[in-house]
């Protein structure tokens, strides 16, 4: 922007500030050094028209909230305006901890998704008075990431508007399009889900965002839903991710010095003639198995047969699966 | 979810320098510059502008007005900018997220001082506030707090750490730098003697630890890593392994990080290419995927997949077994 546009710009917003009654086109033009043209000519008026049509556009784009209304019943042409309550950040004072936390929080998406973002709000908090301690530091900081599908659908769920999107799933061969009223966007267990009503399925559904091929679109106008109240995002997440309890116990005998993996995972450990004999909990025998048969000849399942059956079948199959195979 | 765009970030700049310098009276130039992260000519040129933008009228008492006083400004008249413009959607999502992550996040110690800072960022930022993300970390946080606190003490630590990779259990010696949580999974970053070579560590696999009493003391060319595109960066002097995945089984290359993803012809499998650490740790994750992938290569892998399973098969052959 060149100097003279930006000046121009300044002055623009100190005048709509400055001003309680909405100023026309035509009383702008004649108050804010930049905007002088003559009104009769009609390709200077028209120069001037597409001007302002651009610096309000810049406004805007900045979050300058610019009220249009007219200044009487008598006036036809509408004029502009800024609230200053509309206009400025309000209050806030942070003792110097809780700065220094927002100071920290800025920083955690580092050169991701919202970094420039966080950095402009800090700006701000700083310039009004907030002063922020760049040294100080938290004994665990998170590192912030996101998925290229955050923001338009935390912008959908925001504006109550639905979204369609490709989603493939790895055991898909081919990505689906889906179409979802997007009630919120979830962190879980360090990855991103949005959560909402699957308008296909016609039922509550998760997507994990890492899944969503290319863009994320927003279908028909906002406000075209609303998320059941008292929504409880966690759990629908949660529920999803299907964890069971571990009530089952394995019996497994670990060659000496073998096993680490699972030593450390024992409740219980006795030494035998042909190695150390170990208690393992576990909530489900066929992942179970899965762990204990990468072991190979350094584990043997002593029971229950559920684990002692999966783990030999695992080893059948692989021995099946690599029969003729000549490496590449 | 960009930045503003470089036309309008000078604008921007502009109208929240002036509340910023309003809060500080004689603040010197070059530190108002660092704070805005721009040059200190830059921001006297700011300033200049500044000072030519006004009330209407644009007389003496309708501009801003300030005492440059050498090295130090203060502003006189602020024409009405008196307060920063409130924070946009974005920006207050940003500040809002990450606060909830660092809420959420285990072991800082210092949980009731970020929902207070939160609690005030989000009556700052209004109706904006309301993001609709929700944030759930896991993790052991009695375990993660007693590392931090470790950390924070500021010595060396010596302990016995599972490392994955090789399968095996050691006793160690490393100088702590920090702890940070990774998509969901805490990690200690620390220099460690034994590989001599700075390592991050799942602190879930930190299976014993104790503080000595010397200081932790890094060797300066001990420098924290870039881990936003995760902890496991594979390098490409890693084995490179082949595999023939099956449908029920493609959700490892959503776990792992992989090299290459093909689909073999119009089947259902797909060709894998992943760099491991250790074949020993590709051999413990293949053989626990039975029937549903195969190993192409690199031949000593698949001759180890065989042999290992043959083996595994002979314990249970004998009535006894």
């Amino acid at each position: 922007m060149s100097r003279t546009r930006t000046e121009r710009l300044v002055n623009l917003v100190i005048c709509l500030l400055s001003t309680r009654r909405f100023l026309t086109a035509a009383q702008i033009a004649a108050t804010v050094p930049g905007y002088e043209h003559d009104p009769e000519d009609p390709r200077d008026h028209e120069a001037f028209q597409r001007k302002f049509e651009r610096d309000k556009a810049e406004l805007r784009e900045l979050g300058v909230p610019l009220e249009t209304g007219t200044a009487s019943v008598f006036d036809q042409e509408p004029g502009y305006r800024i609230a200053h309550r509309e206009y400025a950040l309000p209050d806030i004072i942070l003792e110097p901890d809780e700065a220094a936390a927002v100071g920290i929080a800025a920083r955690l998406w580092q050169h991701a998704g919202l970094a420039a973002a966080a950095s402009s709000g800090l700006a701000k908090l700083r310039a009004a008075g907030v002063e922020v301690d760049p040294q100080a530091t938290l004994g665990v900081e998170p590192v912030v990431t996101v998925d290229p599908a955050f923001g338009p659908l935390t912008n959908a769920a925001r504006d109550r508007r639905a979204v369609t999107f490709s989603y493939r799933v790895p055991e898909v061969d081919d990505a689906a399009t889906r179409r979802l009223e997007p009630w919120g966007v979830v962190c879980w267990r360090g990855r991103w889900y949005v959560v909402g009503h699957d308008r296909d399925r016609d039922a509550t559904r998760c997507f994990r965002l890492s899944r969503i091929v290319g863009n994320v679109r927003p279908v028909g106008r906002p406000g075209a839903f609303t998320p059941p109240s008292q929504v409880d995002l966690i759990s629908h997440v949660s529920g999803w991710d299907g964890r069971t309890p571990w009530t089952g116990q394995a019996s497994v005998v670990a060659k000496p010095g073998k096993a680490a993996g699972l030593r450390r995972w024992a409740v219980e450990t006795l030494p035998g003639p042909e190695g150390d004999k170990l208690t393992l909990p576990y909530a489900d025998a066929e992942r179970l198995a899965a762990t204990i048969a990468g072991y190979g000849p350094d584990v043997r399942v002593e029971g229950p047969p559920e684990v002692r059956e999966a783990v030999i079948q695992l080893l059948k199959e692989v021995m099946t699966r690599h029969d003729g195979v000549v490496a590449a | 979810m960009t930045g503003p765009k470089p036309s309008v970030d000078r604008l921007g700049r502009l109208l929240n320098l002036v509340p910023y310098l309003l809060a500080r009276p004689g603040i010197l130039v070059a530190e108002a510059a660092a704070d805005q992260g721009v040059s200190e000519k830059q921001l006297r040129e700011d300033l200049e502008l500044l000072w030519v933008c006004g009330l209407p009228g644009y007389g003496p008492g309708d501009l801003i007005d300030m005492a440059l006083d050498g090295d130090r400004v203060t502003i006189s008249h602020d024409a009405g900018i008196d307060r920063p413009l409130k924070l946009t959607q974005d920006e207050a999502l940003a500040l809002v997220v990450a606060l909830r992550m660092l809420a959420e996040t285990p072991g800082t110690g210092t949980r009731d001082v970020i929902e207070r800072a939160l609690a005030k960022i989000e009556n700052a930022a209004g109706d904006l506030a309301d993001a609709p993300v929700a944030v759930k970390l896991p993790a052991n946080a009695e375990k993660l707090d007693r590392v931090r606190a470790a950390v924070e003490g500021g010595h060396a630590l010596r302990m016995t750490y599972y490392t994955a990779a090789r399968d095996e259990t050691t006793e160690r010696v490393v100088d702590p730098m920090r702890v940070v949580m990774v998509d969901g999974r805490a990690y200690m970053e620390a220099w460690c003697r034994r590989v001599e070579a700075v390592r991050m560590f799942r602190v879930d696999r930190i299976d014993a630890f104790a503080e000595l009493d010397e200081p932790s003391a890094p060797p300066p060319a001990a420098v924290p890593q870039d881990v936003t595109a995760g902890v496991f960066r594979p390098t490409a002097d890693l084995p490179l392994v082949t595999l023939r995945v099956g449908r029920h089984s493609r959700w490892i290359t959503e776990y792992y990080p992989v090299e290459d993803v093909r689909r073999n012809g119009p089947g259902e499998e797909w060709v894998v290419t992943m760099r491991v650490t250790d074949l020993g740790w590709a051999q413990r994750l293949l053989l626990g995927l039975g029937p549903d992938v195969t190993v192409v290569g690199p031949p000593e892998l698949l001759d180890r997949i065989r042999a290992q399973a043959a083996a595994a098969l002979d314990q249970y052959s004998s009535p006894a077994g």
